[in-house]
C-alpha cells in the first residue's frame, strides 16, 4: 500500500511537470514563429504600394529593380569583404585559444575577444572615420598607383580614406568576435579520443588539428561564419557613418556605393509616402537575402549532420 | 573560505556605492529658479510641451527647454530632434503640438493643418535663425573669397583644383597650393543642404541647374558624411577639403568670405540676421502666418546671404485653455530677446531682429482655444 501511494504520488507530480514544461516550450516557439510572421507581413504589407506604383514616381525613376540592386550589391560586397577579413583571424584566435595557448592566457584572452562585441556599433562607426578612415589614405594611394590596373583598385583614391574597402574593414572587427567565440565552443568540445589517437599515430600539432579537429567543427564553424555575416550584412550606424556614399563603382577606394541597412538609416528620418514604402521594400529585400543565406548555411550543415556537435 | 566572505562582501559594498552615486541630483543651468519666478508676474504655466522636428534646433531647444522651465518651474518642453519632414507629419497627425521645421507648411500640408487646427490652419514662426557656413581645410590659407559662381562650380566639381585662376583671381594675397578640391556633402536629407542649395540655385543658377531638396543632388559624386559633426569632421581631418555646416558647428575650420553685391561678405550672426531683413512673405501667408521666402540673390552690403531659418509651426486653436496658455508661454519665451539671447550664447544662431520679434508676437498672441 505504501508502495502504491509513494509511486502514484510522484508520477502525477512528474507528469505535472513534464506538461508544464512542453506546454512552456511549444509556447516559447509557436511565439518565434509568430513574431517572425507578423514581421514579414509587416514588411510585405508595408512595402506593398512600392511595387504597383508607377516606376517614374520610384527614385531614380526606373522603377524598383533598378533603384535597389545597385545597393543590394553593395552590400553583399560590403559583407563579402568583412567575411574575407574576419573568418581566418577568427578561426585562427579561436584555434589559438583552444589548442596553442598555455590555460592562463587563453581564459583572459577569450574574454578580451567577447568585450569587442560588447562595443556599440555607432563607436565603431565613430572609430572607422574619425580614426581608420584618415590613417588609410596612403595605403589607398599606394593601391591605385602600384594595384590600379585592377578595376578595384582604379584609382584617383579617395582624400577621406571614407570607402568601401574601409567600411568592409570596420565590419570584419565587428564581426570577428562573434566568429572567434563560437568557433572557440567548437573547437573545445572536440572529442579529446579523437585528438589523442591522432597524436598517437604520429600526427604533428598542425595535422592533428586538420585531420580531428576541423572535420568535427565544419558544421559549427559555417553556423557561426553565417551568423557573422548576417551581422555584416544587417549592420547600419557603422557602415552609415563610415562610408561616403555614391553610385555603384567596382573600386573599393573610391568614394561610391552603397549598402541596404546604410540606405534605410540615412533616409529614413525624413521620409514619408512612397519613400518609406521604398525603404521599407529595401528592408524587405535584405530579409529575403539573410533568409536566402540561412538557408544555403543550413543545407550545408545537414549535409555533414554525421559530424555535427550533438554526437 | 574567509576571502570569499571578504570578496563578496567588498563587491556587495561596492555594488551599493556605485548604486548610491545614481541618486545625487545635477542640476546643472537652472540655477535658482525661486528667483526668476518672483520676478515673474504669473506663477508659470504648466504641462508637458511635446515638440517634434529639425536636427538643427537641437542646442538652442536644450538652452530653451532649461530657460522655459527656470521661469516656470511646474512646465515641461519635451523636443525630439527626429527630422524636419518626421515633425511635421507628426504635428499634422497630432502626435505633437508644435514641430520644428527648416521649411515652412506646402501647400498640401496647409490644407491637411485645418484639420487638425482649426479653419486657420498653422502658423510658421521663425524661431531660429543660423547661418551656414562654407568650411574648407586648406593648410596655410586663412582667409578666401569667393563669389556665388565659384561656389556653385567647386561644389559641381567643375572647379577641381584650389589653384584654379577663377579662385586665384579673387584672392590676390593668398598662396593656393596645387591640391585637388574635396568636396563633402551630407548624405542624410538635411535642412541645411536644402537651405544651401536653395542659395546656389537662386544666386548662381545659370551654374546651379538641379532641383532643390534636402538631399544632394545625385549627379554630383563627392565624399559625404552623416550630420553636421560627420561632414565637419571628415573636412577637419582632410587637408584641402571643403564643406557646408551650420556656422556653431564648424569649430577650427576656416571660412569663405561670400560676395554680395561688390564686397565679400565675412560670416557672422549680424550679418545674418541681416538677411531676414530683406525676406518677403511667402505665397498665400496670412497674416499671422510668418513663413519667409529669403531673397537669396540680395545685393544689400553687409548680409551674409547663406541662412537657414527654422520655424515653430503652432496650430491657431487648441483644445484647451492650459495647453494654449503652455504652448503661448513657450512660443513668447522662444521668440523674445531674453530666449533668442539664451540659444545664441549655446547654439550660435543669429538672434532674430526687433521687427520679425515683435510680428511673431503679434502672431503668437492670436492663437486661441478652439471652439
Amino acid at each position: 500500500m505504501t508502495t502504491n501511494a509513494l509511486t502514484s504520488k510522484s508520477s502525477t507530480s512528474g507528469r505535472m511537470g513534464d506538461k508544464i514544461f512542453s506546454g512552456a516550450a511549444l509556447a516559447a516557439g509557436i511565439l518565434i514563429l509568430v513574431t517572425l510572421f507578423a514581421v514579414a507581413v509587416f514588411l510585405l504589407i508595408q512595402a506593398l504600394p512600392t511595387f504597383f506604383a508607377d516606376p517614374a514616381e520610384v527614385s531614380g525613376g526606373q522603377g524598383f529593380f533598378t533603384y535597389i540592386w545597385p545597393i543590394v550589391v553593395g552590400t553583399v560586397i560590403a559583407a563579402a569583404i568583412a567575411l574575407l577579413i574576419a573568418t581566418p583571424v577568427g578561426l585562427g584566435v579561436a584555434l589559438f585559444i583552444s589548442h596553442f595557448a598555455p590555460r592562463k592566457v587563453a581564459g583572459p584572452l577569450g574574454y578580451v575577444i567577447d568585450l569587442l562585441a560588447a562595443i556599440p556599433s555607432v563607436i565603431y562607426g565613430a572609430w572607422g572615420y574619425m580614426v581608420l578612415a584618415p590613417t588609410l589614405v596612403p595605403g589607398f594611394e599606394w593601391l591605385s598607383k602600384n594595384l590600379g590596373f585592377i578595376p578595384l583598385f582604379e584609382g584617383p583614391a579617395s582624400q577621406t580614406g571614407k570607402t568601401m574597402l574601409t567600411a568592409g574593414i570596420v565590419l570584419a572587427v565587428m564581426v570577428l568576435p562573434i566568429i572567434t567565440s563560437l568557433s572557440r565552443e567548437i573547437f573545445l568540445q572536440t572529442p579529446k579520443l579523437h585528438e589523442e589517437a591522432a597524436l598517437a599515430l604520429g600526427a604533428t600539432r598542425w595535422e592533428m588539428i586538420k585531420t580531428a579537429v576541423i572535420p568535427f567543427a565544419r558544421p559549427g564553424i559555417i553556423s557561426a561564419v553565417m551568423l557573422g555575416l548576417g551581422r555584416a550584412l544587417g549592420e547600419t550606424m557603422a557602415v552609415a557613418l563610415v562610408l561616403s556614399t555614391g553610385n555603384l563603382i567596382p573600386s573599393l577606394i573610391k568614394t561610391g556605393n552603397q549598402t541596404i541597412a546604410a540606405e534605410i538609416a540615412l533616409n529614413f528620418p525624413e521620409a514619408f509616402g512612397l519613400r518609406l514604402s521604398e525603404l521599407i521594400a529595401a528592408g524587405l529585400v535584405l530579409f529575403l537575402i539573410t533568409l536566402l543565406v540561412n538557408i544555403i548555411a543550413r543545407g550545408i550543415i545537414s549535409r555533414h549532420k554525421e559530424f555535427s556537435g550533438a554526437n | 573560505m574567509k576571502l570569499n566572505r571578504l570578496g563578496s562582501a567588498a563587491a556587495v559594498l561596492s555594488v551599493a556605492a556605485i548604486a548610491l552615486t545614481a541618486c545625487g541630483s545635477d542640476n546643472p543651468t537652472a540655477t535658482s529658479s525661486s528667483d526668476s519666478s518672483a520676478s515673474s508676474s504669473e506663477s508659470g504655466v504648466k504641462g508637458t510641451l511635446t515638440g517634434i522636428g529639425a536636427s538643427s534646433q537641437t542646442s538652442a531647444m536644450e538652452a530653451w527647454s532649461a530657460g522655459f522651465k527656470a521661469a516656470n518651474p511646474e512646465a515641461n518642453v519635451q523636443y525630439s530632434p527626429d527630422g524636419s519632414g518626421a515633425g511635421r507629419k507628426a504635428f499634422l497627425a497630432g502626435g505633437a503640438q508644435f514641430a520644428g521645421s527648416d521649411a515652412y507648411l506646402k501647400e498640401d500640408e496647409k490644407e491637411a493643418a485645418t484639420k487638425v487646427c482649426g479653419p486657420d490652419g498653422a502658423f510658421n514662426i521663425p524661431a531660429y535663425v543660423s547661418p551656414i557656413a562654407v568650411a574648407y581645410n586648406l593648410e596655410g590659407v586663412d582667409e578666401l573669397n569667393m563669389d556665388a559662381d565659384t561656389i556653385a562650380k567647386v561644389f559641381k566639381k567643375e572647379i577641381t583644383k584650389w589653384n584654379d585662376p577663377v579662385i586665384a583671381k579673387q584672392n590676390p594675397d593668398a598662396t593656393l597650393p596645387d591640391k585637388e578640391i574635396t568636396v563633402v556633402h551630407r548624405n542624410d536629407e538635411s535642412g541645411t543642404t536644402e537651405n544651401f542649395v536653395e542659395y546656389l540655385k537662386a544666386a548662381a543658377g545659370d551654374v546651379w541647374n538641379y532641383e532643390v531638396s534636402g538631399e544632394w543632388p545625385s549627379d554630383i559624386q563627392s565624399e559625404n558624411a552623416k550630420g553636421t559633426s560627420g561632414v565637419v569632421s571628415t573636412t577637419t581631418s582632410t587637408d584641402g577639403a571643403i564643406t557646408y555646416a551650420d556656422f556653431s558647428a564648424v569649430g577650427k575650420l576656416s571660412t569663405v568670405n561670400v560676395k554680395v553685391g561688390d564686397e565679400y561678405t565675412k560670416i557672422s550672426a549680424d550679418a545674418a540676421a541681416k538677411a531676414l531683413d530683406t525676406a518677403t512673405p511667402a505665397k498665400g501667408a496670412s497674416e499671422n502666418d510668418l513663413a519667409l521666402d529669403l531673397k537669396r540673390d540680395t545685393t544689400e552690403a553687409g548680409t551674409y546671404p547663406i541662412v537657414l531659418v527654422s520655424y515653430h509651426i503652432f496650430c491657431s486653436t487648441y483644445k484647451d485653455q492650459a495647453t494654449t496658455d503652455l504652448v503661448k508661454a513657450f512660443g513668447h519665451y522662444v521668440v523674445s530677446a531674453e530666449g533668442q539671447k539664451t540659444a545664441s550664447e549655446s547654439a550660435g544662431n543669429a538672434p532674430l531682429s526687433a521687427s520679425i520679434e515683435e510680428k511673431a508676437a503679434k502672431a503668437i498672441d492670436a492663437i486661441t482655444v478652439a471652439k
